[in-house]
């Protein structure tokens, strides 16, 4: 069975035509892999998909706009596949 | 259809909350200026504007969805497929349904048929932000009305 950032990491290079050895857990995906916000609601759809859950993509935006957050939290590629096992996770709870 | 306004389509004829679908209907008008130019001797609705005409059902789908709480802007068009001329005259049946709603982002997909034949469709992505200001929303309400919107149905999401 494939990790989540193996198949985090698919859907991206897939997506984004990026090369797979690119992208590493420590990738931002903004800032190394230039990923746009509209490239990137592609990527969100694949991993809802892929995960059965829904990428709280808004309540993440508002945090980082607001500096509650940064971008490294989430969109740092190793960050957001824990974000994504938390919300498998707690589906299946 | 009122091509001047941008207004692509006619009437809401079905929105199913439960099955998260809506069905539009769209008449082609049998003039209009754009057939002049597409094209000179042989009159054709654009492919452009059937899209447009398949994102405006779309978008009426997700405003019922969400209660007319939030806007969908489109963002992105996948899979188009125009599959048959469509010229003035002619009668469009459009239908859509929900494939995924994300947060802050919802996914259709959308056909038009022409007496039964499907002619187009597409895979839509669209951004879903909160209306721009409450005059906006109104205009919707008011246009969704003259459509035939069903206002009940949509409120009582």
């Amino acid at each position: 069975m494939a990790s989540t950032f193996d198949t985090v990491a698919n859907i991206i290079a897939e997506t984004c035509d990026i090369p797979r050895e690119q992208i590493k857990p420590e990738s931002h995906a903004i800032d190394d892999l230039g990923i746009d916000s509209l490239d990137f609601l592609d990527i969100a759809f694949a991993i809802d998909k892929a995960f059965g859950i829904k990428l709280p993509i808004e309540e993440w935006t508002q945090e980082v706009n607001d500096g509650t957050a940064t971008t490294e939290q989430y969109f740092v590629l190793g960050n957001l596949c824990s974000e994504i096992d938390s919300l498998v996770t707690a589906k299946q709870a | 259809m009122r091509l001047e306004y941008f207004q692509l389509i006619d009437r809401v004829e079905g929105f199913d909350r439960a099955q998260q679908t809506i069905g539009v209907a769209a008449q082609v008008p049998a003039e209009n200026s754009i057939f002049e130019g597409h094209f000179p001797g042989m009159p054709l609705m654009p492919g452009v504007l059937l899209i447009e005409a398949m994102a405006q059902s779309s978008g009426w789908l997700l405003i019922g969805l969400n209660g007319f709480s939030r806007m969908p802007f489109l963002a992105a068009i996948k899979e188009a497929k125009l599959r048959s001329f469509v010229t003035p005259g002619q009668a469009l049946a459009i239908s859509a349904g929900l494939v995924h709603e994300g947060s802050g982002y919802a996914v259709t997909k959308a056909e038009i048929k022409v007496e039964g034949k499907p002619v187009c469709g597409a895979e839509i992505t669209f951004r879903v932000v909160p209306f721009p200001s409450e005059a906006f929303r109104a205009s919707m309400e008011e246009m969704a009305r003259r459509i035939g919107f069903p206002m009940e149905a949509a409120a009582n999401g």
